[in-house]
């Protein structure tokens, strides 16, 4: 007897995938252990094996779609089993990737090529570039078939392969239909008053994944802001002094590398700003982890510099350095990047003055960090040059109060100003 | 340059080397008084007399031994097999012994020795006497295989593997002796390394790859694509032991496209070797699957009209360009 499959949760904390490619087409056979599909969630790109065994009637969503968990997305049964039923069984369901042959209506929707916007469980069906047109499956169970060269010019200039005809066999998409593509790549020229469709992206599950941590740090977190103005003088120069010392190993160690000491440090000092908000109860942290913030292309990562209070100021230079440049790679295991107890977010090297980071759930608190400035001091009445920088902490009001972290912020501007205080 | 035959070419290269070296001696069958079966050895045994250049009794397994004994203890031998078809008694000896003995000595024992002969089908010699043979050798790691298209490549590629420190399996072709090519002047020495791919005609159209005999077919399709707007690169890997493959994949990044010519059986070997190659190393630059055009999968037919249909043809190799092309 024919069953509707979801997708599987993949991983303890799955709650979407985009389903990247499928590995069987309508009418193979399916084992027990089967790949059927390639799916990607917000960790990595996983197997999506069968726990059935059949003949694979219906593919309900195309390949670059993303939905939650436990949404059909096949029908298995035996081969030539009727199967009306189930597909309308998935239609009634809501779901909108249901393939467009479904004969079932969509309840929400009368036009029928509009999903509904409010649908639960697929958030980005159809087509993702707008000007595209239908995609034509040509035989091939919807499957875009193409020369691997022709993939990698598609990647590189953005084309949808679905809006490209094939020539070649069995409508096989060569370079020569890619080279006469007109496409919409081409960017079409204004008509007044309208509106030129924007170009859709599929957002990327990192994408997601920082949509969703974030609004829900913004909705849930009462968020507030505490900025100082500190000198940063005597820290530059200090950091001068180390890498004079560190010059014969070859080492160097950035201006950002000591702030994360300082921060971390300075949690010591105040432990009330190292804790967590957590149902009804407050963690106090026993270790310092210093989540610093990365940008990677299309986002962002907050690789965990472990026990930073406890580092040495080379250890962390060399740690950050490493764990950026996996970060960057894609190449952070998840341990390496969660559990942090405290953010640091630096923006100075864009030459921001200031600003107020969202914070990173579970962490109480983020120090954003702005630019060096030169600027005039007034000094014992004199003005006299100075180098000054800018930092804003948000803390979570649930657990940080005001005075608290004032008490923190005033602790990093005595050891910033003055950093042999570090060594106390 | 000058033109000279192939089998002149190779007669330059021995002659040069036994010159040079007075370890190196040639020993097969009709190498001496005969002058070659195939007249390779020509004028050899009165420059070099009967302690250079020695005929043997028709006994591959024994002659093919006797050069890697000879090896072993520090002479250079050149074994001529009359074709490569009678290397198949002598097998045990070249990859049991010739290939083994230096890495089973742990590099004590070192095995110089040459075995050359020609390759693959003359004409009309039947199924027996027209083997391809270097899917035998070229699989077996311990030795080095050559096969050059041109009497150039022949000459530089032959006193390279004289000189070489391990066993060298050298693929010539009955009927390829006749063929004329450049090759340096007198007193120009050249010697082509192992591992060396050749672009033997530059294009941008479509990647050719192939040596041995169908070279010819392949360059003679490859002028009549050009006449229709077809350009093909054609290149000669010139060794298929070791492989270079670079630039075959810098032609098939350009061209986005592949066909393999050669004359052994479909079955893999080299030329499935070089196919996998090329969808790895260049899987993102194929607009087409790469093709073959190999001798058929029979034992060669006797009859002439069938030889000719077994063997890569121009036709067949015009056919499999215009296939990854996608044109009509």
């Amino acid at each position: 007897m024919a069953k509707i499959i979801g997708l599987p949760k993949l991983s303890p904390t799955m709650e979407e995938g985009t389903l990247v490619s499928w590995a069987k087409k309508e009418g193979d056979t399916v084992d027990v252990d089967d790949l059927l599909a390639e799916v990607e969630t917000d960790k990595a790109t996983m197997e999506f094996r069968s726990f059935d065994r059949g003949v694979l009637l219906k593919i309900l969503v195309p390949e670059g779609v993303t939905l939650e968990a436990e949404v059909p997305v096949a029908i298995i049964g035996k081969e030539g089993e009727d199967i009306t039923e189930l597909l309308a069984q998935v239609a009634s369901a809501g779901s909108a990737s249901a393939p467009k042959s479904a004969s079932a209506p969509e309840p929400a929707s009368a036009a029928g090529s509009q999903p509904a916007p409010e649908s639960p469980a697929v958030s980005a069906p159809d087509s993702p570039v707008a000007p595209a047109p239908e995609p034509a499956p040509g035989g091939n169970g919807g499957r875009v078939i193409s020369s691997p060269l022709v993939r990698r010019l598609a990647r590189e200039r953005s084309i949808d392969l679905r809006a490209v005809q094939g020539s070649g066999p069995h409508g096989r998409i060569v370079k020569r239909d890619i080279e006469s593509y007109a496409g919409p790549v081409a960017v079409p020229s204004r008509v007044s008053g309208e509106r030129l469709p924007p170009e859709v992206r599929q957002a990327t599950s990192m994408r997601r994944t920082i949509a969703r941590k974030l609004t829900e740090s913004k909705q849930t977190i009462p968020h507030y802001y505490l900025t100082i103005d500190c000198d940063i003088g005597p820290l530059s120069d200090a950091r001068a002094a180390i890498n004079s010392e560190l010059e014969a190993d070859g080492k160097k160690v950035s201006l950002n590398d000591l702030l994360i000491k300082a921060a971390a440090v300075a949690l010591r000092r105040v432990p009330g700003v190292n804790a967590s908000w957590v149902g009804k109860e407050i963690h106090y942290h026993q270790v310092v982890d210093i989540s610093v913030a990365v940008a990677v292309e299309d986002g962002l990562m907050t690789p965990v510099i472990r026990d930073a209070d406890r580092k040495g100021i080379a250890e962390i230079a060399e740690e950050v350095r490493d764990l950026a440049s996996r970060a960057r790679d894609r190449k952070l295991s998840v341990e390496e990047m969660t559990n942090g107890t405290f953010s640091i977010s630096n923006l100075g090297m864009y030459g921001i003055e200031e600003f107020a980071a969202v914070i990173n759930p579970p962490e109480a608190a983020i120090l954003a960090v702005g630019t060096v400035r030169e600027e005039p001091v007034v000094e014992g009445g004199q003005v006299v040059p100075g180098r000054r920088l800018r930092f804003t902490m948000s803390c979570d009001h649930r657990v940080v109060d005001g005075a608290v972290g004032a008490q923190y912020m005033a602790a990093l501007k005595r050891i910033i100003e003055s950093p042999l205080n570090m060594l106390l | 340059m000058r033109e000279l035959r192939y089998r002149e070419a190779l007669r330059e290269a021995m002659l040069e080397e036994m010159e040079r070296d007075e370890r190196v001696f040639l020993m097969g069958e009709e190498v001496g008084h005969y002058q070659g079966a195939y007249k390779v050895s020509e004028g050899l045994l009165d420059k070099f007399g009967e302690r250079r250049v020695i005929d043997t009794p028709i006994a591959e397994a024994g002659f093919a031994g006797i050069g890697i004994g000879a090896a072993m203890v520090g002479l250079r031998p050149i074994i001529e097999f009359m074709t490569w078809n009678f290397s198949f008694v002598a097998f045990d000896q070249i990859i049991s012994n010739a290939a083994k003995i230096h890495q089973m000595s742990a590099g004590a024992i070192k095995v110089p020795i040459v075995f050359r002969g020609p390759n693959g089908a003359a004409r009309q010699v039947g199924s027996q006497h027209s083997h391809a043979v270097a899917p035998f050798y070229a699989g077996v790691p311990g030795l080095y295989v050559c096969q050059p298209s041109t009497p150039r490549d022949a000459k530089g590629l032959l006193k390279t593997a004289i000189r070489s420190n391990n066993p060298v399996i050298f693929l010539e072709g009955e009927t390829l002796y006749g063929v004329k090519g450049e090759v340096p002047d007198e007193g120009v020495e050249e010697l082509i390394p192992f591992g060396a791919s050749r672009v033997a005609r530059a294009g941008t159209d479509c990647t050719i790859v192939t040596w041995g005999r169908p070279y010819y077919v392949a360059m003679e399709a490859a002028e009549q694509l050009a006449g229709d707007g077809t350009e093909c690169e054609v290149v000669d890997p010139r060794t298929l032991r070791p492989l270079d493959m670079g630039p075959i994949i810098e032609s098939v990044r350009k061209t986005n496209r592949c066909v393999v010519v050669h004359e052994h059986w479909p079955y893999g070997g080299p030329g499935a070797e070089i196919v996998d190659r090329v969808q790895r190393e260049a899987f993102d630059y194929l607009d087409a699957p790469v093709e073959r055009v190999t001798g058929l999968d029979v034992p060669m037919p006797y009859a002439l009209n069938l030889e000719n249909e077994v063997l890569p043809t121009k036709e067949r190799v015009i056919d499999a360009v215009k296939r990854v092309s996608y044109a009509k």
